[in-house]
Parts: structure tokens; C-alpha cells; sequence
């Protein structure tokens, strides 16, 4: 198997409370804080930022305040000036590439992990933007193999990093843990727990990685982006004219088939999946996608190779 | 209402509302009241007017539960009283036009009957609210009801307490009824949850209609749960939350809660165990909406109350 060497990550950011409804970012990063002022450089094995992204959305508790903020960190936005009238989230994502980049320098920090939450069923979700972002698809393998109590998977789009318009993407490298299902605004236990172990396990190979130990590579199961599917709307008002049907609901990463139920009309009527091919959905039935005219995307699945990793020997004089 | 032979005698429900969107963001009533102001036919009974309603439009239209303050809790006899005027709270202009056209509040004029349609993020199931344990009309519907759906479940949750009781928009109407169902998050259309709340309403109609037709109600018993108490979470002295419901406790309305079993887990990992007298059967638990309230949930007691045979008057 081939063997990749790539550059150590001595800094890592980790933020939640980008969109200020999913809790489970908030409520982690807030204890990682209080853990971190107990424990100084200790607590672990590198150094962390910790990042309340949208202070705003989370006080109050809302997604966001004018503008979405996790689609504001493209470069074309990012390089375009801001001023005291720009929205919030675009003045707030400055801040952030300031703090966190800039997106594409070598001051990014090396790796950066943002905390969402959503309402669909999609356990715990790796969400990367790179089809060879090496070092995220060896954290999503890590966390596959020791997370037993809950599905993991790995949902990948692919963009080119310019375009990426999310915050992880201003790190050298970056991923999304989406973990559900759980209510907006709700804090749920379990949730906090899987997040908060998938995180500690993120930790524990990034220390493995950086101390020189060969990781293996391997296969890995993949989603990658097809489409995405809207409700069924009344032509003239645009409302949802049906649910997300019984049988999909809460069926993320199920194999939907032709002939498969996708939406139950208020009318009764059923309406199903009519193409040929089978495709995964997932974010089945996330709130946030309603007004982003999306009842679900759909992913093909695929099995990607990853070549082994090691941390490249640093030159003393550069380190 | 009257008393023969220890038959209530009430009116005929003719006038009946059923109120969606009193919380902007709990979809099911809203998207079934939509539906029934397109097409009624579903909703309409012999010698019933059914006027379905949204309560409040501006929640709806943002999604969210409210603009400026709650408008189920804004039915006070003082927001009721007050002058009208603009820089009062849009809920509290809100709740004075609807008394208008669907009370008065206590008045003979009022609506017989309003459903008010809500959802919740704790696992409720399909939960039946009353306000009085001394409305044999509504216990009576409440029976039919559970009877009808058997053997799906319909728990009675029982809010008659001095404190804890508020003023709710359905409470203008003479029977007032709360219907609450989920899980479902703020927000989100989930069509089991829209279906258990469209086949509800079906059955209080059909019991209405029943009733107006003349049939009399045998006495019956009805198991309810009483509120209680209401249980905050664990706060530090700025007021933040320092623990969450324990998984234990996640999802587990209508259970017993008993002294010693796991409530709360802090955010380090720590167990905080229930510590009252006796068993408690929680519900309302992790609802997004009262984190501002100061509820982790709310414990109630099992009652089983006695309903009086019902019958309407004769004209």
C-alpha cells in the first residue's frame, strides 16, 4: 500500500454554535473551554482553539441572524471587504478566516473540525468538501472502527476548496461532524455523548498521527453528493403539499429503490421514486432545508482507496 | 349546564374552533388547519360550524413561536382588560382580537369548543390537555376519544394547578382542549405526527356530533395525570444549564421517575438521581421551548377521575 507523508498538525480548531440553534457544538466547546482553564496546555494532546462561531444566532438561539453563516466563507466572499452595514454572518466569517486562516495560507490552522447537529437520523456524519483530503478520511476510518453504539458515515461533496463555502474548509484541512437526530434548540444526552466521543477519538489519532506512528490505509465506504430532492408545493402559495412518507422518514442511508415511497400528499396521495438507479438519502427531513427547498439529497455510494499516512520529519530550521 | 338524575346537561356544541399555529413552529396544527381552510369537507359535522384557524399568523409566517411574547400564556384577564393599543405585544393584540371573535372569555357568547393544535419535541405521544377535572363535557370527549383510538394510547395530562396553570388561547372557549402531540422538532412536518393529530380531531368531531344528536353519555372514569411540579435543570450562578435529562430519562414521558433513578447528566459525565419522596411520572420532557421557562420537564401524579353521564338539553 502506498505511504503518504504529510505535514504534522500542530494546531487544530475546534468550533460549534456556527448555526446557533444545534446545541451540541455549544454545549461541548463550552466544556472543552472550562476544561482547558483547569487543566492549561494538558487537557490534551496538542493545542486547541475553541470557537463559538455565531455568538449572535446562539443567544438567540436561532440558525442565524440574517444570513447563513456557514455558507459564507467561499473566497470570492471572503476576499470581498466588509462594512459596518454588511450583514452579521458576513462580518462574522471575516473575523473567523482572520482568526482561524486565512483560508488557502500557511497560517491556517492545520486542522479544523466544526459541530453541527441536525434533525434527520444520520448518527454521526462525517462531512468533508475534498475527495482527497486524506487526513479527514483516515479520522472518519478511526471513528468507524471504535464508535460501536452508533452508525458512522462519511458524506462527501465535491468541491474545489475556493468554492467551499463552509467553515471547515478554512483550515488546511477540515471536516463537519453532523450528529442526529435531534430537535433544534434541544440538548439531547445521547447526542452529546456520541459528539463528544467522536471528538476525543478525532484527537487521539491526530496525537497518533503526529508522534510518527504508520497508519494504516485502507477501503473506506463512502456517500458522495448526487442531487438533492425538494417537496412537492402548491404552484401558487409555493407551501409543501406533503410529508416526507412514513417509510422514509428517519431511513437516512437506506437504500431508496424504484417504486420506494418518497412523499405522502395531504391529499393521501403517495408519490414514489421513479428513477432507475438506486440512491442513498440522507438529511431526510432536516429542518433548516425547508427554506433551502430540500426534503432530502441523494448520494451514490461508492468505496474510496486511502493510502496509508505518516507525519513528514520536519527540518529543524523551519519547524 | 344542568343536572337531571345526576345527567349534566349542556347546550349543543354548535360553535367550534380548532386553533393552529399558536406556536409559529409546531407544523402538524398548522399544516392541518391550511389544509381544512382549502377544503373542509374532512372537518364538517351535522349542525356543527368548524372553523378552523391560525392563531397566530406572524409566528407562522417566521417560523418561529413567537414574535413578541408567548401567546399561549397571553390570555390573562389583564392583557384581556387592557386599552387596546399598538405598542402593546403583538400576542397580547392578538389574544384581545381573538377573545373578541371567539369569546368572550367566560361569557355565554363563547364558543363551545376550541381545539388547540400543538406539537413537542418530547415523546408524548398523542396527549389530550384539560383544564378542569370538573368538565364532564370535555372528560366524556376525552373518553370517546381514548376509546376510539385504543389500543394506540392517549395519555390525559391534567394542568389544574393554582401556579403552574396558564392562560392558554383555547381557554376562551367554554370547553377547552389541548392537543399535544409528538416527538417532533420546532420546525419540522413529520407525517405519523400529522396523522395521529388528523385521526384525534376526527374523533372529537364524530363526538360532538354524537353528542348534539342527541346521544346521552353513560358515567365513566378517565385516567389523567395531574401536574405536579416543575423541574428545572441544574444551573450555575449565571443561570447557564450545567447538566442535561439523563438518556435514562430522554424519551421516557408517562414512566415512572422513582427516588434514586438518573435525572440529570452534567456535561463531565456525572449522574444527578431524582431524590423526591415517591414516584413521579414525568412528561414535557426536553421540550426546546421551556428551556427559557426554566423546565427540564414537568412531574405529574396518576388520578382517575370520575365523569358524569352527559346529555344535551332538550329545546
Amino acid at each position: 500500500m502506498e505511504l503518504l507523508t504529510l505535514p504534522a498538525l500542530h494546531r487544530m480548531a475546534i468550533c460549534g454554535g456556527t448555526h446557533g440553534n444545534e446545541m451540541t457544538g455549544v454545549y461541548l466547546v463550552q466544556e472543552m473551554a472550562r476544561r482547558q482553564k483547569e487543566e492549561g496546555e494538558k487537557a490534551w494532546p496538542l493545542p486547541i482553539m475553541l470557537v463559538l462561531s455565531n455568538p449572535q444566532a446562539i443567544k438567540q438561539c436561532r440558525r442565524y441572524s440574517e444570513t447563513d453563516l456557514n455558507r459564507c466563507f467561499t473566497s470570492a466572499i471572503l476576499s470581498t471587504p466588509t462594512t459596518d452595514s454588511s450583514p452579521y454572518e458576513l462580518r462574522r466569517a471575516h473575523e473567523l478566516n482572520a482568526l482561524l486562516g486565512p483560508k488557502d495560507s500557511k497560517e491556517a490552522v492545520d486542522i479544523l473540525c466544526d459541530l453541527h447537529n441536525t434533525t434527520s437520523n444520520m448518527g454521526v456524519t462525517l462531512i468533508s468538501y475534498s475527495l482527497d483530503e486524506w487526513i479527514s478520511l483516515h479520522i472518519y476510518k478511526y471513528l468507524k472502527m471504535k464508535m460501536t453504539s452508533v452508525p458512522v458515515r462519511l458524506f462527501m461533496v465535491n468541491i474545489p476548496n475556493n468554492e467551499a463555502y463552509s467553515l471547515e474548509s478554512v483550515g488546511k484541512n477540515g471536516f463537519s461532524l453532523e450528529v442526529g437526530p435531534q430537535p433544534h434548540g434541544v440538548l439531547r444526552a445521547d447526542i452529546y455523548n456520541y459528539m463528544k466521543e467522536a471528538l476525543e477519538l478525532a484527537i487521539e489519532w491526530i496525537s497518533l498521527f503526529n508522534s510518527g506512528a504508520v497508519i494504516e490505509g485502507g477501503e473506506v465506504e463512502a456517500h458522495l453528493f448526487h442531487k438533492s430532492i425538494d417537496y412537492p408545493r402548491d404552484p401558487d402559495s409555493q407551501q409543501i403539499s406533503a410529508a416526507i412518507h412514513p417509510q422514509l422518514q428517519d431511513q437516512d442511508f437506506c437504500c431508496l429503490k424504484p417504486g420506494d415511497p418518497m412523499f405522502q400528499c395531504f391529499s393521501g396521495e403517495t408519490m414514489c421514486y421513479k428513477e432507475d438507479e438506486c440512491l442513498y438519502p440522507f438529511f431526510v427531513n432536516e429542518c433548516a432545508y425547508y427554506e433551502k427547498g430540500i426534503a432530502f439529497h441523494l448520494a451514490r455510494k461508492t468505496t474510496l482507496k486511502i493510502p496509508s499516512v505518516k507525519v513528514q520529519i520536519e527540518d529543524r530550521g523551519t519547524s | 349546564m344542568t343536572s337531571r338524575c345526576g345527567v349534566c346537561c349542556f347546550n349543543e356544541a354548535r360553535r367550534v374552533a380548532i386553533f393552529g399555529g399558536t406556536h409559529g413552529n409546531e407544523m402538524s396544527g398548522i399544516m392541518l388547519v391550511n389544509m381544512w381552510l382549502k377544503n373542509g369537507a374532512e372537518i364538517q359535522r351535522s349542525g356543527v360550524m368548524t372553523k378552523p384557524f391560525i392563531t397566530n399568523p406572524r409566528a407562522v409566517e417566521k417560523c418561529t413561536r413567537y414574535v413578541d411574547t408567548d401567546l399561549n400564556r397571553a390570555f390573562t384577564p389583564e392583557n384581556l382588560s387592557a386599552p387596546s393599543a399598538d405598542e402593546l405585544p403583538y400576542e397580547v393584540r392578538r389574544a384581545q382580537e381573538i377573545n373578541k371573535t371567539f369569546g368572550p372569555k367566560g361569557s355565554a357568547d363563547a364558543y363551545d369548543v376550541i381545539f388547540d393544535l400543538h406539537n413537542t419535541t418530547s415523546n408524548m405521544g398523542s396527549t389530550l390537555i384539560l383544564e378542569s377535572s370538573t368538565d364532564h363535557f370535555t372528560l366524556q370527549m376525552v373518553h370517546y376519544i381514548k376509546k376510539a383510538i385504543a389500543p394506540a394510547s392517549c395519555p390525559v395530562l391534567l394542568n389544574e394547578h393554582p401556579l403552574l396553570k396558564y392562560s392558554t388561547s383555547r381557554s376562551v372557549a367554554k370547553h377547552p382542549i389541548g392537543l399535544e402531540v409528538g416527538p417532533q422538532p420546532q420546525g419540522v412536518l413529520r407525517s405519523n405526527i400529522f396523522e395521529s393529530m388528523r385521526v384525534i380531531m376526527k374523533h372529537a368531531l364524530d363526538f360532538i356530533e354524537l353528542f348534539n344528536n342527541g346521544v346521552e353519555f353513560p358515567p365513566c372514569s378517565v385516567d389523567v395525570f395531574k401536574v405536579q411540579e416543575r423541574m428545572d435543570y441544574p444551573r450555575d450562578t449565571n443561570g447557564n444549564i450545567t447538566a442535561m435529562v439523563h438518556p435514562d430519562l430522554q424519551d421516557c414521558d408517562w414512566e415512572p421517575l422513582n427516588p434514586g433513578d438518573p435525572m440529570f447528566q452534567t456535561f463531565d459525565g456525572r449522574t444527578i438521581p431524582y431524590e423526591g419522596p415517591s414516584p413521579v411520572y414525568p412528561t414535557f420532557i426536553n421540550e426546546a421551548a421551556y428551556y427559557e421557562k426554566q423546565q427540564a420537564f414537568v412531574t405529574t401524579r396518576r388520578e382517575t377521575l370520575a365523569a358524569q353521564a352527559i346529555s344535551k338539553i332538550e329545546q
